[in-house]
């Protein structure tokens, strides 16, 4: 049986690089795939957890995630879509128009 | 029945002229004089009449001794109330009577003499306020309707000397009316604090009756005795030197003289500045229980008698002699008050409203017929041309001065008489007596400058012309009152029941507690001191007589070999100079320099503005962070998310207490 530790180090290595990609890239698309990235680590980690301590609220906490998960990439992909239309490109350093 | 139902409703006689002062101010204006002059005069007749008419009760044989009428509470906080009381005593008839009958009169005059006036409707409406104010002021059954009554008449003045207000002088006179006044009030005002902290009521009835059971009331030191009544009476004589024009805040009535004249009649020779005198003997039996408190007021009086009267002597304009002269004459009515000759003090008050009304009405008729000069050096040789005026301020000159059987003579005797008989008076006594020899002849000075000698106006500028019926009339009514209204209080002496003394006797008592002397022995020294006052009243007037129309040149001889003493009083002691430098030089200074400079612009603006500047200085630092560059927005996420996961971590307490990491 593979220890509980191992899921959560490989857990907190995925989040450490969408956390990475997602300050450092600058293509929308990238920086939305790094946050998917990042709540499936935290996915990952719930479903290690729920395991380890017998118990199922970790599982459908997973559930719930991916259901917001399912959602947030519709509106984020819908919003993406039309700033790409306005701006013919995907750089976010051209997305600064909310500032003073 | 009729009596009765005014009786009962004391109210109607302040409502009238309050309806009539409203109607016509908020109305008047697009209205004819004839309108006007019914409005103003119908509510002022008519309260006349109804006080009339209510004073009847008190003359029958089963004269009632007060009306109290409680209308409705006004103020009730804690233990405090004062209701809307009106009273209806002797002491109040004599001032209501002289209120409206003498406003009315004024009120009749006042329609010829502000005929060519522009502000015609707002003349009326003001002086119909007055009214209203100074019979809440004589009618109120409480200090605290008092107060109203005597801010109200306050203001009233204040808006009638400035009523010329494009006059730079006369608004500043009203000004300074309404600041000087402000003075006393606060004395006043204080007053009546105290009197509450120490009686729990600010009624009349209330005051009195505890001051009467009061464990200090028998307390009586000659000269020492610093108690609760002393300070309380000097605070309410505070107020009366504001509102009565006596040392040392009478500076303001002679620049009132800025006004026009029917309101120098009516608020600050007849009625107003007398509000002074009606609290001091209003409440005679606190000042009874302070033989310092009527010392103080004694000796302020007897000053300010002779103080006014000495400047009085020099002064050349018309209005401001006899404004002087009032100053004069309201120090003999607290003189009075102070000896404990209240009811001398109050048939003064009423012999002087006449003959000073009468006075003022006829010094405006002379400069209505001057066409506005009111210097007495530019007249002279005015007695064949307006006869009328002429013989009526002759009658009244004669009152004031003192001269048998005309009103001013006894009056201003049973003052000096008391005086006389108090202990330790004498001083007082010849003082008061000087002052009335000085009366005398700046009265008579005024007559012969301004009625006899050569013409000294330009007969082709000025159009000396008599004035109409409607002002001659009071003139006329006024001078039969002044010399028939001494009569009322005729000493036994003279062979007249001395009615007015037996009328006020149930508020003062009966004037007779001295019983020591014999009859025949007092009657005596009555007869002695007012042949002595008749001798100088001759000898002032002889004086006048000699200087101004036998030797015109040698007043100003004797003004050039005294000049300095001459320019003292024409500049009337410095006192205005004095405050100047003293008062208002470093009021202005503190005004300009400390509060205007440092507390205004440096502390409030100050800190109002640094709040302001300070938020926006925050914001211009703090607004970089919002570059609109989502990858920094990222960033603080990320910073975010840090510190809060270091604080869950390190931070001792907070681990159990967000109670995730366990």
């Amino acid at each position: 049986m593979v220890p509980t530790s191992y899921y959560l180090i490989l857990s907190a290595v995925l989040f450490g690089l969408g956390v990475v990609a997602f300050v450092f890239k600058r293509n929308v698309i990238t920086i939305f795939m790094s946050i998917e990235l990042m709540l499936n680590a935290v996915n990952l980690a719930f479903v290690a957890f729920s395991q380890a301590r017998h118990q199922s609220d970790g599982q459908v906490f997973v559930l719930f995630v991916i259901v917001v998960a399912a959602a947030e990439a519709a509106v984020g992909l819908g919003i993406i879509i039309l700033t790409a239309r306005n701006r013919q490109s995907l750089n976010v350093e051209r997305v600064d128009l909310l500032k003073l | 029945m009729l009596t009765r139902l005014i009786l009962d409703h004391l109210w109607i006689i302040p409502l009238l002229p309050l309806l009539g002062s409203a109607i016509n101010g908020l109305l008047g204006g697009k209205w004819p004089k004839t309108i006007v002059n019914w409005v103003a005069l119908g509510a002022t007749g008519l309260s006349f009449a109804s006080a009339l008419e209510a004073v009847r009760e008190f003359l029958g044989p089963n004269a009632q001794a007060l009306v109290h009428n409680h209308y409705f509470n006004w103020i009730s906080a804690g233990k405090f109330t004062a209701g809307f009381d009106l009273q209806l005593d002797q002491l109040t008839v004599v001032m209501l009577l002289v209120v409206t009958g003498v406003g009315f009169l004024i009120h009749i005059y006042s329609t010829g003499y502000m005929a060519h006036e522009g502000g015609y409707y707002r003349f009326f409406s003001y002086l119909n306020l007055f009214m209203f104010f100074m019979l809440i002021l004589v009618l109120a059954a409480n200090y605290v309707l008092l107060f109203v009554g005597w801010e109200g008449v306050g203001l009233c003045s204040y808006l009638l000397i400035g009523f010329y207000f494009l006059k730079k002088s006369a608004s500043d006179a009203g000004k300074k009316a309404f600041i000087v006044n402000r003075i006393g009030d606060f004395g006043f005002m204080l007053g009546m604090f105290l009197l509450f902290r120490t009686f729990g009521t600010l009624d009349f009835k209330g005051v009195f009756d505890a001051a009467a059971s009061s464990p200090w009331a028998n307390v009586q030191e000659p000269w020492g005795q610093f108690g609760t009544f002393t300070i309380a009476c000097l605070l309410l004589f505070m107020g009366a030197t504001g509102k009565s024009a006596q040392l040392p805040l009478y500076v303001w009535l002679p620049d009132a003289m800025e006004g026009p004249t029917p309101v120098s009649a009516l608020i600050h020779a007849a009625t107003m500045v007398t509000a002074g005198v009606y609290v001091v003997a209003r409440s005679h039996s606190l000042f009874a229980h302070s033989e310092t408190a009527l010392v103080v007021v004694a000796v302020i009086g007897c000053a300010t008698a002779f103080f006014a009267a000495t400047i009085g002597l020099v002064q050349t304009d018309i209005k401001r002699v006899l404004a002087y002269s009032t100053v004069s004459q309201l120090g003999y009515m607290f003189l009075a008050c102070g000896v404990g000759a209240f009811s001398a003090g109050i048939f003064h008050l009423m012999t002087h409203a006449f003959f000073k009304a009468l006075l003022f009405l006829a010094a405006g008729s002379v400069i209505h017929a001057m066409g506005g000069e009111q210097d007495m050096r530019h007249m002279g040789g005015l007695s064949k041309k307006i006869k009328y005026t002429y013989w009526t301020m002759l009658i009244a000159t004669l009152a004031i001065a003192g001269i048998p059987p005309l009103a001013g003579f006894f009056s201003k005797d049973s003052i000096l008489l008391s005086a006389f008989q108090k202990e330790g008076g004498h001083p007082l006594y010849a003082i008061g007596l000087l002052t009335a020899l000085l009366t005398s002849f700046y009265m008579f000075r005024l007559i012969f400058l301004t009625f006899h000698g050569k013409q000294r106006y330009d007969e082709h500028h000025v159009h000396v012309h008599e004035s109409p019926w409607s002002m001659l009339g009071p003139l006329v009514i006024l001078a039969v009152l002044s010399i028939i209204g001494g009569w009322l209080a005729a000493p036994a002496l003279w062979g007249g029941p001395d009615y007015f003394t037996s009328f006020l006797a149930p508020i003062f008592g009966s004037p007779e507690a001295a019983g020591a002397v014999s009859e025949a022995a007092a009657h005596q020294l009555e007869i002695i001191l007012a042949v002595v006052a008749v001798v100088s009243a001759l000898i002032g007037l002889a004086v006048a007589f000699w200087l101004y129309l036998r030797q015109p040149g040698k007043p100003e001889q004797i003004a050039k070999s005294l000049q300095p003493v001459y320019n003292t009083l024409l500049n009337k002691y410095y006192v205005d100079e004095f405050y100047a430098a003293v008062v208002i030089k470093p009021l202005m200074w503190l005004s300009t320099e400390v509060l205007w400079k440092i507390v205004d612009v440096a502390g409030i603006d100050g800190t109002v503005n640094g709040i302001a500047t300070g938020a926006k200085d925050i914001g211009d630092v703090v607004r970089h962070t919002q570059s609109g560059n989502t990858r920094s927005y990222a960033v603080w996420v990320v910073i975010g998310a840090l510190v809060i996961i270091a604080v869950i971590f390190f931070w001792p307490a907070s681990g159990p207490a967000i109670g995730m990491v366990r």
